[in-house]
C-alpha cells in the first residue's frame, strides 16, 4: 500500500494520521484514459471529477453460419473488450492536495488535456499549486452555475438520490423515488452564507434570495462563544449540549405554553435569551447547540417563506452545513416540519458534496455533451453514504485519509419511461424496501452472502481458458462481500437496499472483475437441449382442444420458469436432482388462461426452458389469435437471463423450425426489443426502446445505436410511436425478479399479467403461499373494460 | 444577505425630531361609551379615530355617564415580558379637594412615589420623555407615565406593592405577556393581587392605535426615515397612520412576533422568530462581557462589524454581479470569525456592532418576506430592541426600502414598548 504523506497546511494543525487507507491506484482509477479535469476546491474538502473511457469485457454471443453440423453449440459465446465512458469523482481533505496532484501527475498519459476547470471557494488560492503540478490551465467557474448542474445531473441520474432525514424513524433515511419532471425546485446551500435559488429548468435558474446567517456564522460565532476552532468539534459540541439552559422558551415566560397561539412551553422564544446576564457561565455544549438552533430554524424559516412565495414544494438542502451531518439535517428538517406544519419536506442528497465538481465538469464537457446521456452510479466503485449512527458521528467524519468515491457509468442508451405506467410519478419499482424492513434486509444479506460460493465457482468455471480466473473471482468475492458488510451496518449506502439493488451491485462487481457473463455457458447448454424439445412440445400443444391449449401454456410457462439459478431453492434442486425436468415441474403448478389482445408486450426471464417451451410457444398462440407480440429481453447479462443477442438467435433458430413464429417476424408481428437492463429485476422508469425490425436476419445493432445517440431527443418519439402504432395493450412480466422482487405492485395503464413462481420458501411465507406456489396476477386498470374473454381467475 | 449599516454608521439620530414633552391641546377620552346617534354604531370601537372628532359638550355628558362604570383608581397597565416589565400609570391631574380628602393614603403614598421619583429601586426607570400629558382618560384628565425594570427584579417589585399595601386598594390589576400568566400565583402570594390575564397580541394592537389616535396633534407618535438608502440626507420624518390597514406589525421584544392587522380586531401571527432582542443582548453579554442592552448598545455604536463579518466583496473582490449582489452586503455573518488571526484583532465593540447588524438585517429579511407573502406594503416595527437603538432602526429603514426597491415602507413609534401595558390599561378602562 503507498503511503500519502499528508501536507501540514498552517490553517489546520490538529493531529491526523498521516496515510490513507486505500493505495492511491485504486481511488484515482483509470488515470491512463483520464480526461477533462474538474476540481472543486471547498473549506476542507477538495472534489476532483474526471472522465475516462473503461475497457471491460462483455459477453457476445453469434450464430454460426448456417451451422448445419451436430454437435456443435448452438452458437458461439465470444468475450470482447469494450469500451465505455465513466466519470470518476473523489473526494478527499485538502490536506492531501499536492500529494494528489503529483499523483495524478506521474499517471497521467492523455496529453490533449490542457485546461482544468476549477470552482468553489478555495479554487483561486490553490490556482498557482495546480497549474504548477499538473501544467494545466486552471479556468474558473462560476459556483452556483455549478452548483446547480450538478444538482441537475444527479437528480436526473441516480434514482435515490433525494432522501428525507427522520432521526427517529426506524431508517433514519427515506428516500425519494424519481419524478419524471425534477424541475422545478428550490436549492438553499447553506455555505458561510446562504443562498436560495430556484432552477426551473436545465438553463433557467435565479438567485431568489438568502441569508447571511449560515455555516460561517455557526462556525465564526461558534469559535468565539466555545473557544473551538474546528467545525466538525463544534457540531460534535452541539450533539451533546442542553440548548434549555441558553435560550429562553415559551414556557420561561409564560410558565407553560401560549395556548391561544398554539406555542408549545417548549419553543424557542429568544434565542441565546438566558445568556444575558454578566454572572453566569455556560457550558460550550450548551452555547454551540443553542447555536445550532438558531442558525437551523432562521435558515429554515426563511426557505420556507421563499417556497411559499414561489409556490415549491420541492427543496433540497446543500452546502457545507449540511454535508451528510445527522446533526444539522435534523435540525433543518425539524424547522421545515415546523414552520410549514409538514406541507414541505426539507429534502437532502446522497452526492451533496459532489454537485459543485460534477458541475465544473459538465461545464468542461460541453462539447461530449454528457446530458445527452443516461448514467448510472456504479456500485461497485462507489463508496456510498456514510453511517451516521449517532454514536459514531461527526467524528467519523473527522476521520483523516479517507477518500469518499463515486463512479458513473455511462449507459448505452438513454433511458425514458414506459409510457404504460399509469402514473410514473408514483411508480416504485420495488415491492419490498430492505431499510425499512429489518427483517427482510436480514434474510436477504444473508441469503445473498450465502450463495456467494456459489456464484464465485460459477463465475470461474465460466472462463476456464484463463487461469487467473480464480484470483479475480476470489477478489469478486472480497468486494461483494464487503459490499454486503457495508449494507448492514449502512443499508442506506446506495439509496433504499432492494433485492434489485443487492442483484446489481452484485452485476457491478462481476464487471469490475471481468466476468461479465458467468452463466453464459449454462445458458448455451440449457437453450440447446430445450430447442431439441421445442417441436415436440408445440405438437403435443396443438393436439389440445382450444380451452385445454390456453390453460396448458400458461402452465407451461409457469412450468418453464422454476428454471433459475437466482433461486437458491431451485438451484439447490436442480445441482441435487438431475432427473427434475419440465413435466415434474409442471405438475406443481396451478394455471389460467389469457385474452386475445392487439399488441402484446412481454418482458421475459429466463433462458432454456423458460424462454423455449413456455414463451415461444405462448408467443405463438398470441400470433395466431392475431395478437402483435414484443419480446423484451435485457441488453446484458444477468444470471440465466436470456439475452437480447441470444433471444435473436434462438428466434432465428425457432422461425427455420416453425412458419407460425416465422411470419410473425416476416412480417413484422413479432418484434424483439431491449430492455436496456442488465438486471434481474425491472425498472419500468428506465426502459429502452430500440427496435429491430426482422427485415434480414443480419442485424445492424451497432447502427441502431449510434443512431440513437445522436439524435437523442427523437428517443421519446420513437417510444411513443411504437406504443401508439402496435397499440399495445397488454404488458406480461414474467419471473420472480420482474413481477415479484419487483412491479408487483405497478399500476399499468393496460392490462397486465404479472407470471411468476415463487422460488423462494421465506418469500412465499411472506406472501402467505408455499415454495413453488404461482404468482398470476391479470390486472385491468380501473374504468377499463378487459377486452374478450376475461375470465381469467388467478390461482 | 443583508445590509450592514456600514455607510451610515456615523449618522446620529436627529434628536430635534423626538419632541417629547409638548403638551397635547386637546386630550380625548376614547374608552368610553358615545352618546351620538351617528356614532352608536361604534360604540364598541372606543378607540377609533372618529372619536377624536367628539364635541366638548358631549364629553361631559358622556363623563357623568361613565363615571359610575370608571374604575376606581390607580389605574395600571402592565406588561410583563421575557426580560422586561412594562408599566403604564395613569396620574389624574384633576383631583378636587373632595377628592383629596377621601383618598386613601395608600394611594396617595403610590401616586407620590412614582411620579416624585423617575428612577426605582436599582433597576426601575420612568421614561420621562414618553409620558403623556393632559391626557383624558374615562372622562380624567391626566398624565399617562411610562415605566420598566427588569422582568428579574418582579419580586422586589411585589415587595413594594405588598409594603405599600397595594392589595387594599382594592384595584384590578390588567396584565399581559407572558408573565402575567407565569407569575400569577407569585402576585397572589406575595402580594395578595389578583391578576386580570390579557392576551398579549389583543392588548400590543388596541395599545398601538390608541396611542397613534391621541398623538394626532403635536409631534408625531408615528415616524419614518426619509431617503433611508442615502446616509447623507436620511431624516426623520413624520408620519399619519391615518388609514392603518393592512399593517405588518413587527414587536420586537425577547423575541420576535410578526402580525398582519387588518383592523382592529381582525389580525394574524404570520410568524415569529426567535432571534430578537433578547438573542442580541445575549450574544452581546457573552462575547463582550457587558450585562446591560445600554452597555451593549453603546458598544455597538462605536464598534465595526465589517472587522467581524464576511463581505460580499471579501469573496468576489467586488458585487457578484450574478446575482445583483452589492459588494458591502454581508455575505456570511461573523464569517471573519472562522479565522483565528482574525478572531484575535476584533475588538468587543466590533463583536458587539456585528450582533446588532446581524439580528437587524435577520428581523428585516423574515419581515421583507412575510410582507411579500401577506402583500402588505407598510410595516411598523415595535418593541424595546429599537428603544435608543436608532442604528437598528437606519438598519430596518434601510433593509425595507433596498430589498424591496422603495415597495416597502418601514415606520416606527415612539412608545416603542410600551403598547402592550397601554392595550392592558385600556382594558382595565374598558373591558371589550
Amino acid at each position: 500500500m503507498a503511503e500519502f504523506v499528508r501536507l501540514d497546511s498552517s490553517t489546520s494543525r490538529h493531529t491526523m494520521d498521516k496515510s490513507i487507507t486505500l493505495p492511491p491506484d485504486e481511488i484515482f482509477r483509470n488515470l491512463e484514459n483520464a480526461k477533462r479535469f474538474a476540481i472543486d476546491i471547498g473549506g476542507s474538502l477538495t472534489k476532483l471529477a474526471y472522465y475516462s473511457t473503461v475497457q471491460h469485457k462483455v459477453a457476445k454471443v453469434r450464430s454460426f453460419d448456417k451451422a448445419t453440423k451436430v454437435n456443435i453449440p448452438l452458437y458461439e459465446i465470444s468475450v470482447q473488450e469494450e469500451v465505455t465512458a465513466r466519470l470518476h469523482f473523489i473526494k478527499f481533505e485538502n490536506a492531501y492536495i499536492e500529494t494528489c496532484l503529483d499523483f495524478i501527475k506521474d499517471h497521467l498519459v492523455n496529453t490533449e488535456t490542457k485546461v482544468i476547470k476549477a470552482t468553489g471557494g478555495g479554487a483561486h488560492k490553490f490556482k498557482e499549486l495546480i497549474e504548477r503540478k499538473l501544467g494545466l490551465k486552471v479556468d474558473k467557474e462560476d459556483e452556483m452555475t455549478c452548483l446547480i448542474k450538478g444538482c441537475n445531473f444527479v437528480l436526473r441520474n441516480i434514482p435515490h438520490e433525494a432522501f428525507v432525514y427522520a432521526k427517529h424513524a426506524d431508517s433514519e433515511f427515506r428516500f425519494q423515488t424519481t419524478q419524471p419532471d425534477i424541475f422545478p425546485y428550490l436549492l438553499v446551500n447553506i455555505g458561510s452564507g446562504v443562498s436560495i435559488v430556484k432552477v426551473e429548468s436545465e438553463d433557467k435558474f435565479e438567485r431568489i434570495g438568502g441569508s447571511s446567517i449560515g455555516g460561517g456564522t455557526f462556525w465564526g460565532l461558534g469559535a468565539l462563544l466555545t473557544k473551538t476552532k474546528r467545525f466538525d468539534e463544534l457540531l460534535q459540541l452541539a450533539s451533546k449540549g442542553q440548548h434549555t439552559s441558553v435560550d429562553m422558551l415559551v414556557k420561561d415566560i409564560y410558565g407553560g405554553s401560549y395556548g391561544s397561539l398554539g406555542l408549545t412551553g417548549d419553543l424557542i422564544a429568544s434565542s441565546f435569551g438566558k445568556s444575558a446576564t454578566a454572572d453566569k457561565e455556560f457550558s460550550k455544549e450548551d452555547m454551540a447547540k443553542s447555536l445550532l438552533h438558531m442558525i437551523s430554524n432562521d435558515i429554515g424559516q426563511l426557505a420556507c417563506l421563499y417556497a411559499k412565495l414561489h409556490n415549491l414544494s420541492r427543496v433540497y438542502f446543500g452546502g457545507f452545513f449540511i454535508r451528510g451531518h445527522p446533526v444539522t439535517m435534523h435540525t433543518i428538517t425539524y424547522s421545515i416540519n415546523f414552520f410549514t406544519k409538514g406541507e414541505v419536506q426539507a429534502l437532502f442528497l446522497r452526492h451533496e458534496g459532489y454537485l459543485g465538481a460534477i458541475g465544473a465538469f459538465l461545464k468542461g464537457a460541453e462539447e461530449d455533451n454528457p446530458n445527452q446521456y443516461s448514467w448510472g452510479e456504479n456500485y461497485a466503485g462507489s463508496s456510498g453514504l456514510m453511517s451516521v449512527s449517532p454514536d459514531m458521528n461527526p467524528m467519523q467524519r473527522a476521520r483523516s485519509g479517507t477518500f469518499d468515491m463515486l463512479e458513473m457509468d455511462r449507459l448505452e442508451r438513454q433511458l425514458v419511461n414506459l409510457p404504460l405506467l399509469q402514473d410514473p410519478s408514483s411508480y416504485i419499482p420495488d415491492t419490498m424496501d430492505l431499510t425499512e424492513d429489518a427483517l427482510a434486509r436480514e434474510y436477504w444479506l444473508y441469503c445473498f452472502e450465502e450463495a456467494l460460493d456459489g456464484v464465485v465457482k460459477r463465475a470461474v468455471a465460466s472462463q476456464p481458458d484463463m487461469p487467473e480466473a480464480a484470483e479475480r473471482a476470489e477478489k469478486f468475492r472480497q468486494k461483494y462481500r464487503h459490499k454486503l458488510q457495508t449494507l448492514r451496518h449502512q443499508p442506506f449506502a446506495y439509496g433504499s437496499l432492494t433485492v434489485r439493488s443487492l442483484l446489481d451491485t452484485r452485476e457491478h462487481c462481476l464487471n469490475e472483475f471481468n466476468f461479465p457473463d458467468p452463466y453464459s455457458k449454462i445458458k448455451q447448454n440449457e437453450n440447446d437441449i430445450a430447442l431439441k424439445y421445442y417441436q415436440k412440445a408445440v405438437k403435443s400443444l396443438e393436439e389440445l382442444s382450444w380451452e385445454e391449449r390456453q390453460f396448458a401454456l400458461v402452465r407451461g410457462v409457469l412450468a418453464g420458469n422454476v428454471f433459475d439459478w437466482g433461486a437458491k431453492a431451485v438451484s439447490d434442486v436442480l445441482e441435487s436432482d438431475p432427473e427434475f425436468g419440465f413435466e415434474q415441474a409442471k405438475r406443481q403448478l396451478e394455471g389460467s388462461k389469457g385474452p386475445p389482445h392487439k399488441c402484446a408486450l412481454f418482458f421475459v426471464d429466463n433462458s432454456g426452458v423458460d424462454i423455449i417451451l413456455g414463451v415461444i410457444p405462448f408467443v405463438r398462440e398470441l400470433l395466431s389469435r392475431g395478437t402483435e407480440v414484443v419480446l423484451a429481453s435485457n441488453s446484458g447479462p444477468a444470471l440465466n437471463d436470456v439475452t437480447n443477442g441470444e433471444l435473436q438467435i434462438l428466434t432465428e433458430r425457432i422461425a427455420a423450425m416453425d412458419p407460425v413464429i416465422q411470419a410473425g417476424l416476416r412480417e413484422d408481428r413479432l418484434t424483439l426489443v431491449q430492455s436496456g437492463s442488465s438486471s434481474p429485476c425491472l425498472d419500468l422508469r428506465l426502459v429502452t426502446w430500440q427496435i429491430f425490425h426482422w427485415t434480414s436476419p443480419a442485424m445492424h445493432v451497432a447502427k441502431d445505436v449510434i443512431t440513437l445517440y445522436s439524435l437523442p431527443s427523437r428517443l421519446d418519439k420513437v417510444l411513443a410511436q411504437v406504443v401508439r402504432e402496435r397499440q399495445t395493450d397488454l404488458v406480461i412480466i414474467e419471473g420472480m425478479g420482474r413481477a415479484i422482487h419487483t412491479n408487483y405492485y405497478a399500476m399499468l395503464s393496460c392490462e397486465s399479467l404479472k407470471m411468476a413462481v415463487i422460488k423462494n420458501s421465506w418469500l412465499a411465507d411472506r406472501l402467505g403461499g408455499k415454495l413453488f406456489s404461482v404468482v398470476f396476477k391479470y390486472e385491468v386498470p380501473a374504468g377499463k373494460p378487459s377486452q374478450g374473454s376475461a375470465a381469467v381467475t388467478p390461482s | 444577505m443583508a445590509f450592514n449599516g456600514h455607510q451610515r454608521e456615523d449618522e446620529g439620530i436627529d434628536e430635534d425630531e423626538t419632541p417629547t414633552k409638548q403638551p397635547r391641546s386637546e386630550k380625548e377620552m376614547p374608552g368610553c361609551f358615545k352618546t351620538e346617534p351617528h356614532n352608536e354604531a361604534s360604540a364598541s370601537a372606543g378607540r377609533s379615530t372618529s372619536e377624536r372628532r367628539t364635541s366638548n359638550s358631549t364629553m361631559r355628558h358622556r363623563a357623568d355617564s361613565v363615571k359610575k362604570t370608571r374604575p376606581p383608581f390607580p389605574w395600571f397597565g402592565m406588561d410583563i415580558g421575557g426580560t422586561l416589565v412594562k408599566l403604564v400609570y395613569f396620574e389624574p391631574k384633576d383631583i378636587t379637594a373632595e377628592e383629596e380628602q377621601e383618598e386613601v393614603e395608600n394611594l396617595k403614598s403610590i401616586r407620590r412615589y412614582l411620579t416624585s421619583n423617575t428612577a426605582y429601586g436599582k433597576t426601575g426607570i420612568r421614561d420621562v420623555h414618553l409620558e403623556l400629558q393632559d391626557l383624558t382618560l374615562c372622562g380624567r384628565t391626566g398624565n399617562l407615565h411610562f415605566i420598566r425594570f427588569p422582568t428579574h427584579d418582579l419580586p422586589a417589585f411585589l415587595q413594594m406593592g405588598r409594603n405599600k399595601h397595594f392589595s387594599s386598594l382594592h384595584t384590578t390589576l390588567c396584565a399581559t405577556g407572558g408573565g402575567a400568566y407565569k407569575f400569577e400565583s407569585d402576585f397572589r402570594t406575595m402580594a395578595d393581587l389578583q391578576l386580570h390575564k390579557l392576551d398579549e397580541l389583543d392588548c400590543l394592537i388596541r395599545g398601538v392605535l390608541y396611542i397613534d389616535s391621541v398623538m394626532s396633534s403635536g409631534p408625531s407618535e408615528c415616524y419614518y426615515f426619509e431617503n433611508p438608502t442615502d446616509p447623507d440626507h436620511c431624516v426623520q420624518k413624520p408620519y399619519t397612520l391615518e388609514n392603518p390597514y393592512p399593517l405588518l406589525l413587527v414587536n420586537i421584544g425577547s423575541g420576535v412576533s410578526i402580525l398582519a392587522v387588518y383592523s382592529e380586531s381582525n389580525y394574524k401571527r404570520v410568524t415569529g422568530t426567535s432571534l430578537g432582542g433578547g438573542t442580541f443582548l445575549g450574544l452581546c453579554c457573552l462575547l463582550t462581557g457587558c450585562s446591560t442592552f445600554e452597555e451593549a448598545l453603546e458598544m455597538a455604536s462605536q464598534g465595526e462589524s465589517t472587522r467581524v463579518d464576511k463581505l460580499v466583496r471579501d469573496i468576489y473582490g467586488g458585487d457578484y454581479e450574478r446575482f445583483g449582489l452589492p459588494g458591502w452586503a454581508v455575505a456570511s455573518s461573523f464569517g471573519n470569525m472562522m479565522s483565528k488571526e482574525k478572531r484575535e484583532s476584533v475588538s468587543k465593540e466590533d463583536l458587539a456592532r456585528a450582533t446588532l447588524v446581524t439580528i437587524t438585517n435577520n428581523i428585516g429579511s423574515i419581515t421583507r418576506m412575510c410582507a411579500l407573502n401577506e402583500n402588505i406594503e407598510r410595516v411598523v416595527f415595535v418593541g424595546n430592541f429599537l428603544r435608543v437603538n436608532t442604528l437598528s432602526m437606519k438598519l430596518l429603514a434601510y433593509a425595507m426600502d433596498y430589498w424591496s426597491k422603495g415597495q416597502l415602507k418601514a415606520l416606527f413609534l415612539r412608545h416603542e414598548g410600551y403598547f402592550g401595558a397601554v392595550g392592558a390599561l385600556l382594558e382595565l378602562l374598558h373591558p371589550s
